[in-house]
């Protein structure tokens, strides 16, 4: 150890620690080293762990460590002597081991000389608010605390944080449990465990998913044993706390990994992050919008208050979109946050975007690499994803509602998926749902108005059905003339009034009834004259009971006066005038079924006609209706639109 | 150092605070009540700007009115977030150019608490970014 190393190389009296002495001291030497180093990084601890015998502690902080111890400043000066700073120029770890030893020898009541460290001493007592011995060895308790709340840690980051666990199979070295400073920043009850710690948790109790209470948990922690060797060495951080180093699990593997900051991402956790990143948004170079990252965070069980911080930290040109390094960063505070951590006052210089751009190989790379890591398990990836991310789906039982629907999607997509687009499908689920919602919006907004339309349609369908169309095939053209001829008088009294055609027909029949009215008139004209007298009465006696033909007949009517008047004779052409009465009703009954059948097809192109005139009209004022509507709509937009709502 | 000088700002919308600072911590209640007694102030100055020039109005409205104590001074975003801030008559080193540079810093650090997501608008602003940037403000002027 650096105790020896440094007794070989150092040119003081042999030293004997203890081992509970030379963690002590050794870590008091890095602090100190350390803290000449200045700044955050892990350089100088690691370059004092390389190469103890190498380093030297600043004069500043020794002297502040040793002021602290409490004693005279006369018993200080006379330890820097014996230990042989002084001679040297420098306080080595050998003359710092003397030292200390020699403070310890002193605060016990020892006088301050080489001999009385050889002896066993306690440790030296500083009273510094960032000593590690007060703490170790003044509050066992404390750690118990952190002991018990370990599991309770460990269940909630197994929900949240199982697929990193599952994809690392290398574990990183062994994990620093942070006992609390002293300050009242960081309450016992906050869970410092290192990410690093929280996973190798995780892998030793992986068969439990959901949080059980402390005593059942007690169990299955690692005991925390002695304190190993190798203390983290470590630069005060902003935070000032402390970190210390535990053996926790024995399959723990001696990975020598970053040191124990929080705020540095590791390569496994940077490609999980990159994972998600690519579940969210495919393009590794583009943005993460705010509000796909608003709820993929949300997920994260984490207060909106606390997710609002976050975020702040993390949106470095606060653009409301998140690049890839952003996005790490992000989501590494949260973990940083489930675990326990308190959330910085700003954005640690590790977790700034350029550095971890600069850091971090291009996302090409990330890819490949990705890609290679996917493919060596993707078997047990898979399915295991699908418990994992079902049972952090089910843990999300407080959620609100809408959550609960992604949840119950996400169930879906697990049981349909199986690839490890998962995360991917939950995502777009997250999405989806509101899509569908929306999309299903659309299509009963889109069946309210077919429904409307279809009724005004249906409204429309009536009027424009026109009753059937009478035959336009009736054979009497002639008489469709007449009818015209007629029409000029009022068509519904006309209607009544049609009877059957007179007795000569003008022209009912282009073939029949021309020749026919042609060979009556021909037979009266050939018949006596006399019968025009009695024809004419008989005529007349017609003509009443057919008042349209009365035109018609008065037309003949000269012809027969004229015929009449050529030929007066009235008593012969009685008996012929009735003999021609008679032909004639015969003729007269078929052009009456014609113009019956004519007249009611007129009637029902009539009636359809003023039906249909009717409904023009209705809908005519329907139309003037809406266009009022419309205009008084426009009228009221016009009103609103200039008023500006404060 | 002299009796400090009492700044207050307050962001308002809806008539309802969503960010109210002071410096001195007595007193409060008055600061409250002069930025809600402003707020009729800066209601009359946007409609007296009229409804046709609402792309050409000016966001900073300058000195509302004048008490015997205090000055106070508005400011209104294109989304009627107005922003209020009192200060002490005696201090005549403030000009108009610096409450404009100091407006426009409230008005910055506002688009970025809405930029993110998770602020939801009409919640009372609890960023933390915001108020170090208020604080700063309130102790140059003091």
């Amino acid at each position: 150890m650096e105790a020896a190393a440094g007794g070989g190389c150092g040119s003081g009296p042999p030293l004997l620690l203890s081992e509970g002495e030379q963690q002590c001291y050794s870590e008091l030497f890095a602090r100190c080293a350390g803290a000449a180093g200045g700044g955050p990084g892990s350089g100088p601890p690691e370059a004092a762990r390389a190469a103890p015998g190498a380093a030297t502690a600043a004069a500043g902080p020794v002297a502040d460590l040793f002021r602290a111890s409490q004693l005279p400043a006369e018993t200080l000066h006379q330890i820097t002597e014996l230990c042989g700073a002084k001679r040297v120029g420098y306080f080595g770890p050998t003359q710092f081991y003397v030292a200390l030893k020699l403070i310890a020898a002193a605060q016990s009541g020892l006088p301050v000389r080489i001999e009385s460290i050889k002896c066993e001493l306690p440790l030296p007592r500083f009273m510094m608010s960032k000593t590690d011995a007060e703490i170790r060895f003044g509050n066992p308790a404390e750690l118990h605390g952190t002991k018990v709340q370990i599991p309770y840690l460990i269940t909630e980051k197994s929900t949240f944080k199982r697929m990193d666990d599952e994809e690392k199979q290398q574990e990183t070295q062994s994990p620093a449990m942070s006992p609390l400073a002293s300050p009242p920043s960081s309450p016992p009850h906050y869970q410092r465990v290192p990410l690093s710690h929280g996973y190798s948790k995780l892998r030793s109790s992986t068969e439990q998913m959901h949080p059980a209470p402390y005593e059942a948990r007690q169990s299955l922690v690692q005991p925390e044993g002695p304190s190993s060797g190798g203390p983290g060495p470590k630069p005060p951080r902003h935070q000032a706390s402390l970190i210390r180093s535990f053996s926790v699990e024995r399959e723990l593997q001696d990975h020598s990994n970053y040191p124990d900051e929080p705020w540095r991402i590791t390569e496994e956790q940077r490609e999980y992050y990159v994972n998600q990143f690519r579940s969210l948004q495919p393009d590794p170079s583009s943005f993460i919008s705010g509000s796909v990252a608003k709820n993929f965070f949300t997920k994260s069980k984490l207060s909106i208050p606390e997710l609002s911080y976050i975020w702040e930290l993390s949106d470095a040109d606060c653009d409301g979109a998140l690049t890839l390094p952003e996005f790490c960063a992000a989501f590494h505070l949260i973990v940083a946050r489930k675990n326990g951590y308190p959330l910085p006052e700003g954005l640690p210089p590790t977790l700034q975007p350029e550095y971890l751009q600069a850091a971090f190989p291009k996302p090409k790379w990330e890819c490949t690499l990705f890609d290679s890591y996917s493919e060596s398990m993707p078997a047990n990836q898979q399915p295991r994803d699908l418990n994992r991310m079902e049972l952090s789906v089910k843990d999300m039982a407080d959620f609100p509602a809408p959550t609960q629907d992604v949840t119950g999607d996400d169930k879906q997509a697990l049981t349909s998926a199986t690839d490890e687009a998962l995360p991917k499908d939950i995502s777009e689920d997250s999405a989806t749902p509101k899509d569908s919602n929306s999309l299903k919006a659309r299509p009963r907004s889109r069946s309210y108005s077919s429904t409307s339309i279809e009724e005004a349609m249906k409204r429309g369908e009536d009027p424009p059905t026109p009753p059937p169309r009478p035959q336009k095939t009736h054979s009497r053209a002639s008489s469709l003339d007449l009818n015209k001829v007629f029409q000029p008088s009022v068509p519904a009294s006309k209607s009544g009034l049609l009877p059957p055609p007179p007795a000569l027909p003008p022209r009912p029949c282009p073939s029949q009834s021309e020749p026919a009215s042609e060979a009556e008139l021909h037979s009266q004209l050939n018949r006596a004259p006399s019968q025009a007298a009695e024809s004419s009465p008989t005529k007349k006696d017609i003509p009443y009971s057919q008042p349209p033909s009365k035109p018609i007949r008065r037309k003949f009517r000269p012809e027969n006066q004229a015929t009449e008047s050529q030929e007066p004779s009235t008593t012969v052409g009685g008996p012929a005038s009735v003999a021609t009465v008679k032909p004639h009703p015969a003729v007269q009954k078929q052009s009456s079924k014609q113009k019956k059948a004519i007249q009611t097809a007129i009637r029902k192109n009539k009636e359809a006609n003023a039906v249909l005139a009717r409904l023009n009209s209705e809908l005519q004022q329907q139309l003037k209706e809406v266009h009022q509507e419309r205009i008084a709509l426009e009228n009221q937009l016009e009103q609103l639109r200039p008023v500006t709502v404060l | 150092m002299a009796v400090p000088l009492p700044g207050d700002k307050t962001v308002v919308a809806q008539n309802y605070p969503l960010y109210i600072r002071s410096v001195p911590t007595e007193s409060e209640l008055k600061f409250h009540y002069m930025v809600h007694t402003s707020l009729d102030v800066v209601d009359e100055k946007i409609s007296a700007m009229g409804k046709a020039l609402v792309d050409q109005r000016e966001l900073y409205l300058g000195l509302l009115y004048p008490t015997e104590d205090y000055k106070v001074y508005g400011y209104v975003t294109n989304s009627k977030v107005k922003f209020v801030m009192v200060v002490d008559s005696s201090n005549t080193a403030l000009r108009d150019n610096e409450i404009r540079s100091m407006f426009r810093k409230l008005h910055n650090s506002y688009t970025d608490v809405m930029c993110n997501p998770f602020y939801n608008p009409g919640d009372r602003i609890q960023s933390r970014a915001f108020d170090s940037m208020v604080t700063s403000m309130m102790v140059q002027v003091c």
